[in-house]
């Protein structure tokens, strides 16, 4: 049941991030033509919504898709498992949002 | 130690599922076998020979015929050069799946895998089926895979009421079902299978082949016991297509599993857990 | 007996760790936004061939995750088909013209 709900919000997530992820290479391909700069990357940002609720979406998105994924390689390929697996990867997931809401904070 | 025979150990101990000390291959081309050795081209033929995880490789000559099997290969060892030689087949025919090991680092039914197609330089090298515990030589403990088989749901339950609408060949869950039923029950896939080697708990392909046919079979009457068991292992399918690859009867167990994903994903969302179960 | 599936596998896995990893640093780089200066300190740091390097290397790992989870996601929800090989083709191609865009792009 556990493993079908972590399968099924993966792909679900995948889903989401797909496009945004799409997008975000677009925006680093713009963004990166003459520099980066703080004054650049902030007069982009600061005040939009639509840029605020797009990368909060990838931000949830990448939050929850990540750890889901290193659960995955760390099971498979280093042998951890059980719950101290379980709970290190929602901390890490925290630790993605927490960060990510920060940078988007940040940046609006 | 040279290089290249610690290459050629964690090979084997990797594709073998076994570990031991190789000994260079030199084979007795001189020793007495009873055949004219000027009309016959001789087979440098390495198995693997042990108990166990301890085991070591070994060498024979074997002559070189036309039309040989490698099943013919190891019959020919046990019958004219070591009798103590542990194998397992029985059909000879490509019917059984009893007779599956490593040939040249991959798995193969070895009844009907010509020399001529497999040997490098007429070198063969023959070693037990990988993921299973070794018993003896070649002959692997098949209890897991069958075990796998059996906690993986993956057999017919007889619906409860009669199936009154009769099941037409040409209907798409029908074909679905049909396209995995040919399997015989080899676990040459199972040998193949990275995921199998990664995860205790993963049933393998054949086990979830057998489970796709069944939820495609209206006559069966626990789909959603088939598609609760399928939701604790397909998803440690990594598509990596190697039992595709290696499938003797030319199945697709890879695509029969994405169609457990996707009906495991739909009943997942179809039922959230604050729902609670049913 | 390696081939075309198992390395779009290990290309997927790989650059998704790789990416794991890196999320943090970047979710925590974009954070210093409230102070510009920060975020431009770290920026002037970065603007070098070598870090644009790296940098180029992340977005074809970005690409490399897109197209390997959009392979995924057409294997296990599209409808099967045998064109793997092309798909895979495809999705290498992808992300190093990504890889090579972005260099285009940062140094024109």
């Amino acid at each position: 049941m556990k493993e079908a709900w972590l399968f099924t919000v993966q792909r679900l997530s995948a889903l989401v991030l797909a496009p945004l992820v799409l997008l975000h290479l677009g925006v680093i391909l713009y963004a990166v033509r003459d520099g980066l700069s703080a004054e650049e990357i902030l007069a982009r940002t600061q005040g939009s919504q639509l840029w605020g609720v797009v990368y909060g979406l990838f931000v949830f998105a990448a939050a929850i898709h990540a750890p889901i994924g290193l659960r995955a390689v760390l099971r498979e390929w280093v042998g951890w498992r059980g719950a101290g697996l379980d709970i290190a990867m929602g901390l890490f997931g925290l630790l993605l949002l927490a960060l990510g809401l920060r940078a988007l904070a940040a940046v609006l | 130690m040279t290089a290249r025979a610690t290459k050629s150990r964690s090979r084997a101990g990797r594709i073998g599922g076994v570990s031991g000390s190789i000994v260079k291959c030199i084979c007795p081309r001189g020793v007495k076998t009873g055949y004219d050795w000027s009309v016959m081209a001789a087979l440098e033929v390495e198995i693997w020979r042990g108990e166990g995880n301890d085991g070591s490789w070994r060498c024979y000559a074997v002559p070189h015929q036309a039309n040989q099997t490698v099943l013919d290969v190891v019959t020919h060892v046990q019958r004219h050069i070591d009798p103590s030689l542990a194998y397992r087949f029985a059909c000879r025919v490509g019917m059984c799946g009893s007779c599956a090991m490593t040939v040249n680092g991959r798995p193969r039914w070895t009844c009907r895998t010509h020399v001529s197609r497999v040997s490098r330089k007429g070198r063969l090298r023959i070693s037990p089926l990988r993921n299973l515990p070794v018993i003896r030589d070649l002959a692997v403990d098949m209890a897991p895979f069958f075990e796998k088989w059996r906690d993986a749901e993956a057999r017919f339950v007889p619906s409860p009421v009669p199936v009154e609408e009769p099941v037409r060949p040409g209907e798409p869950a029908r074909k679905a079902a049909d396209a995995g039923i040919e399997c015989i029950n080899c676990a040459i896939c199972y040998a193949a299978c990275d995921s199998v080697a990664w995860n205790p708990d993963y049933p393998g392909p054949a086990a979830l082949n057998r489970l796709w046919t069944l939820v495609n079979d209206r006559r069966d009457g626990d789909q959603d016991g088939h598609l609760e068991a399928a939701g604790t292992g397909c998803h440690l399918c990594r598509s990596h297509q190697e039992c595709a690859e290696v499938c003797p009867t030319n199945l697709n167990p890879t695509t029969a599993i994405a169609g457990l994903k996707r009906e495991v994903f739909r009943r997942t969302l179809a039922r959230p857990p604050w729902e609670g179960r049913q | 007996m390696r081939h075309g599936s198992w390395w779009a596998f290990l290309l997927h896995r790989l650059s998704g760790v790789a990416l794991a990893v890196f999320l943090p640093f970047h979710f925590f780089v974009l954070g210093l936004a409230v102070e510009r200066a920060a975020l431009n300190d770290v920026l002037d740091w970065a603007d070098n061939l070598w870090v644009k390097l790296a940098e180029a290397g992340l977005v074809v790992l970005l690409a490399l995750h897109l197209t390997g989870g959009v392979r995924v996601l057409l294997l296990e929800f599209g409808r099967w088909s045998d064109r793997q090989q092309s798909r895979i083709a495809l999705a290498g191609g992808l992300a190093l013209l990504a890889g090579f865009g972005f260099l285009a792009a940062a140094f024109a």
